[in-house]
């Protein structure tokens, strides 16, 4: 049974972030009162002709550029047949045999190891509206209805659950970077459905089942595992697949069967007549290109080579684009780069997380955080007061404020008046007799009880090097 | 070409559509003209010739990303058989 292999390809659905929906002028803002973002066009009224939005197209070109995909000269959307109430048209607006983008690939990391991820193709497509499933009938919500969305299908080159996370994880990365889908999987802006077989080696591939519109990074790891799992207990019991599709239920942890598929992929696809071509010249691709952001894998690259960060380091801060942005602003200040990688993988994260903020909302910009960085490097603070002033940032009344404004007022400033500290240090050898004999006894780690003594006397603002320096002097004068 | 009543009825069946046996029959006899009709153009020599999806050559016909004020809602489901205060009501779906 174990000598099964698990043969999965992924189907990535991305909402675009466009103003207005794909083929009207209809708003694609989340949620709103039910139908009140929707119109004749969206709605697929008769008569009604739909004209392509020109940023859908230049986002999935972008996102296929981002994903290393070759991009056609000469494209079509073509109408995908299905009956379902979602919608309204009764036929998909998709693309069939020239989609947008095709034959590129992505590089995920699983356990240290790159592997490249092959992505079929990506097109532009229509999204459904929102089913409400009440006792008696169902309600719909036509106001998601024909927002641009493009779908991203993977070859099915992963193998295991893991792979499957690393993927969807790094996607979206992607994804956020190129700025064409906010991602947010909480709101269904991303999701995937899971394809998945298993054979042996060397034999042909096994028959396959999809899982669809799974909403989180580990929603799509659990029911790939889930799914492994089930496909080879029921051939070690002699029992037979058939393809299906099934539905994920997350909270349980368990698939089950939505429909059996008799008559495969009859969705009577032909050219649709409303939509003119698109044809897209090397030029328009190459300014399309000028527009890509650095992405992930090159500026984690760029961080270990330019500012010797570490490979963790550099992977935590790229996390983000946000939060990476933020770096490249204070490092651009001239501020040193591992002090302000700290500050934001510390007390920055540790913040956001706190008050439930996304990473673009941190409340200061570049120019602050080197600021802070620098007072720090420079000894002006200690990396304590320096995380009480972030805190501070964060609150409203200090909005705006400059780092060094705030040491002033609150009195932060490191205190580095030898007289003065060294007055502490004097205090603190009267006050631990016991400590200053185990130091003169030889244990000469005892002196870092007597700096922290230092540093609670100074309420955090002791220079602790001259501290310690100065402890020495005295015990050993 | 011919078009035989199972065709029709396997068509007709994902198009939701309920025929009865004598409409089977007449629809078989109908398509199958339009159909052999259509295959007048296979006699065609198109050795070279691209294949073509519509009438009118015109290409990248876009919309700028423009947000437009949507419908008011009620016009929108006054179309609808059925609907609430807010939504279109269809029978129950079951999934």
């Amino acid at each position: 049974m174990s000598d099964y292999k698990a043969v999965i390809g992924l189907e990535v659905h991305a909402e675009l972030d466009t103003a207005s929906k794909i083929y009207c002028g209809c708003t694609t803002a989340f949620g709103g009162e039910e139908n009140t973002h929707v119109c004749p066009i969206c709605l697929g009224l008769p008569g009604a002709l739909p004209l392509l939005n020109r940023k859908v197209v230049e986002f999935c070109i972008k996102a296929g550029l981002a994903l290393n995909c070759k991009i056609n000269n000469y494209s079509r959307q073509d109408r995908k047949h299905y009956f379902y109430p979602d919608l309204p048209k009764s036929f998909q607006t998709s693309q069939l045999d020239l989609p947008i983008c095709y034959d590129g690939y992505l590089d995920i990391e699983v356990n240290g190891q790159t592997k490249r991820i092959g992505i079929t193709r990506i097109h532009i497509e229509e999204d459904a509206g929102k089913l409400i499933h009440g006792l008696t009938g169902t309600r719909v919500d036509y106001n998601r209805g024909a927002t641009g969305l493009i779908e991203i299908v993977s070859e099915p080159d992963l193998t295991n659950p893991d792979e499957v996370y690393a993927y969807m994880e790094t996607l979206r990365q992607v994804l956020l970077y190129t700025g064409v889908s906010n991602c947010k999987m909480e709101e269904g802006s991303l999701r995937c459905d899971v394809n998945v077989s298993i054979h042996r080696e060397g034999e042909p591939f096994g028959v396959r089942t999809e899982m669809k519109n799974l909403n989180s990074l580990s929603a799509a790891k659990a029911a790939a595992a889930y799914e492994i799992k089930r496909q080879k207990q029921v051939l070690a019991e002699g029992g037979d697949l058939f393809q299906a599709t099934l539905r994920w239920d997350d909270a349980k942890g368990i698939n089950y069967v939505m429909r059996v598929k008799e008559h495969a992929d009859e969705y009577y696809y032909f050219p649709e007549p409303d939509i003119m071509p698109i044809v897209i010249t090397p030029e328009e691709v190459e300014a399309i290109r000028a527009t890509l952001p650095e992405l992930p894998k090159a500026r984690q690259q760029r961080y270990k080579s330019q500012y010797g960060l570490s490979d963790y380091d550099a992977n935590i801060l790229t996390v983000s684009k946000a939060l990476s942005d933020l770096f490249d602003q204070a490092v651009a200040c001239e501020a040193p780069a591992k002090v302000c990688a700290n500050f934001i993988m510390g007390d920055i994260t540790r913040l956001l997380n706190e008050k439930a903020l996304q990473p673009e909302e941190v409340p200061f910009g570049g120019k602050e955080l080197a600021e802070l960085a620098n007072l720090i490097s420079q000894g002006a603070i200690s990396s304590s007061a320096g995380s009480k002033v972030v805190e501070l940032l964060f609150q409203p009344e200090f909005a705006g404020k400059a780092p060094k404004a705030i040491v002033e007022e609150q009195n932060l400033g490191q205190v580095s008046d030898q007289g003065a500290i060294k007055a502490m240090c004097q205090q603190v050898i009267d006050a631990n007799p016991k400590v200053v004999e185990d130091y003169r006894g030889g244990k000469k780690q005892a002196i870092s009880a007597l700096v922290g003594q230092v540093m609670k006397a100074s309420k955090g603002k002791a220079n602790p090097a001259m501290a310690n320096q100065l402890l020495e002097e005295l015990l050993n004068g | 070409m011919e078009i035989t009543k199972e065709t029709v009825l396997k068509v007709a069946g994902l198009a939701k559509l309920n025929l009865a046996e004598e409409e089977a029959q007449r629809l078989a006899h109908e398509m199958g003209k339009i159909v052999g009709f259509a295959g007048k153009l296979a006699e065609m020599d198109l050795e070279g010739v691209q294949p073509t999806t519509h009438a009118v050559k015109l290409e990248n016909v876009f919309r700028a990303d423009e947000m437009q004020p949507s419908y008011p809602r009620e016009e929108i489901l006054a179309n609808g058989p059925e609907r609430d205060e807010a939504c279109f009501v269809v029978p129950k779906v079951v999934e």
